[in-house]
């Protein structure tokens, strides 16, 4: 049984499409046929943070159109040849996505993924609705900051409300929190909202922190998504979360401060 | 942690938990919303142009309240009208 997985946030600017390019590699790196699908029509940038910009023909309205097939559009990763990206279109308006043509697209992928990750847009508009009306399960991404905190709250309203397992009467989504830019020393110094304080707030399980790191904007420089980083704090965070996900039980990790010496603690870094 | 960081610790510890007051109570009060239908503002509004016709009261002295009991929804209405206008002045000659 293949399984539609969400990534939103309702907030801009979270991590989403970093979180998107991650768990859809760790899950391909640990064997699962996975398809990672862009839903911001216009504002395309899941291809650069794939590494795949210089290959996109056709993208995903085209397929809804008509105008491709699925098999034309979908790009196979270089390093893994059992995931591929479906492109957002960069010049359509969003009127093209129709609840009918986004549901033949996610059907016919079904039957040869394992895993059909959505990356959504901002906002909660058409496109980010779309992302999240087939969804089995949802990652919830949310900073450790108020604005942030409060849209995900909005957007769980919505996975709750305006899915089709909703509408169907079917199980509710599974929603999964996932909270990046987490800074461990901020938070002890208590000027950072915690894991327990984002936890209470929004109610629902914690699948993964991923720590603040320069390691994040150096793999998105070469469009090499950070899961694969194995030395960065975060590409391990991430690979933890993708163990998680798939059922195995993995310590938190990050949470809390790095160990520092006695003289960094005197005098700071 | 520096001693610098120690010394200015105090005034950092109150923003996270201020932050996470402030969200405790929004988010409160937007559940409780949750199915309120989209016309309360609206309706709000109207009610207002129709009172300021007789009384001086503005959009702050209007409560409307949705309850929901046993299957009902009891729409709650609370409009504060200002003091008798001309008591209040004749209060204040005195």
């Amino acid at each position: 049984m293949s399984k539609v997985i969400v990534v939103t946030s309702g907030k801009g600017g979270v991590g989403k499409t970093t979180t998107s390019a991650s768990f859809s590699t760790g899950l391909a790196m640990r064997g699962h046929k996975t398809v990672v699908i862009d839903f911001d029509v216009g504002l395309r940038n899941l291809d650069l943070i794939m590494g795949c910009e210089r290959r996109v023909v056709y993208d995903f309205v085209n397929v809804i159109n008509g105008e491709a097939t699925l098999k034309q559009a979908l790009i196979r990763d270089k390093a893994y040849d059992n995931l591929y990206i479906l492109p957002a279109s960069q010049t359509r308006d969003k009127d093209a996505f129709s609840k009918e043509g986004v549901g033949k697209v996610i059907d016919e992928l079904k039957e040869s993924f394992d895993f059909i990750v959505c990356d959504s847009p901002a906002g909660i508009e058409r496109g980010a609705l779309m992302a999240l009306y087939f969804a089995d399960e949802a990652l919830v991404v949310t900073n450790p900051e108020v604005s942030s905190v409060r849209d995900s709250d909005r957007i769980l309203g919505i996975l709750s409300a305006k899915s089709k397992r909703a509408e169907d009467g079917l199980d509710p989504i599974k929603e999964h929190l996932v909270v990046t830019r987490y800074s461990p020393s901020r938070v002890e110094s208590g000027e950072m909202l915690s894991i327990d304080d984002i936890q209470e707030l929004l109610g629902i399980k914690l699948l993964g922190i991923i720590p603040e790191s320069p390691a994040v904007l150096q793999a998105s420089n070469s469009g090499v998504p950070v899961v694969r980083d194995d030395d960065s704090n975060s590409g391990q965070a991430y690979q933890d979360l993708v163990a998680r996900f798939l059922g195995e039980e993995r310590p938190m990790r990050f949470m809390g401060p790095e160990k520092k010496g006695f003289l960094q603690r005197l005098f700071g870094t | 942690m520096s001693i610098l960081d120690y010394l200015t610790r105090n005034r950092n510890k109150k923003s996270a938990s201020m932050a996470k007051e402030r969200l405790q109570i929004i988010l409160a009060h937007e559940h409780t919303n949750d199915d309120a239908p989209d016309y309360l503002p609206a309706l709000k509004q109207e009610l207002l142009a129709v009172v300021s016709k007789y009384a001086n009261i503005d959009l702050g002295d209007i409560k409307v309240n949705l309850d929901r009991e046993g299957g009902f929804d009891i729409l709650e209405l609370n409009i504060t009208l200002p003091e008798n206008e001309k008591k209040a002045k004749a209060a204040a000659r005195r």
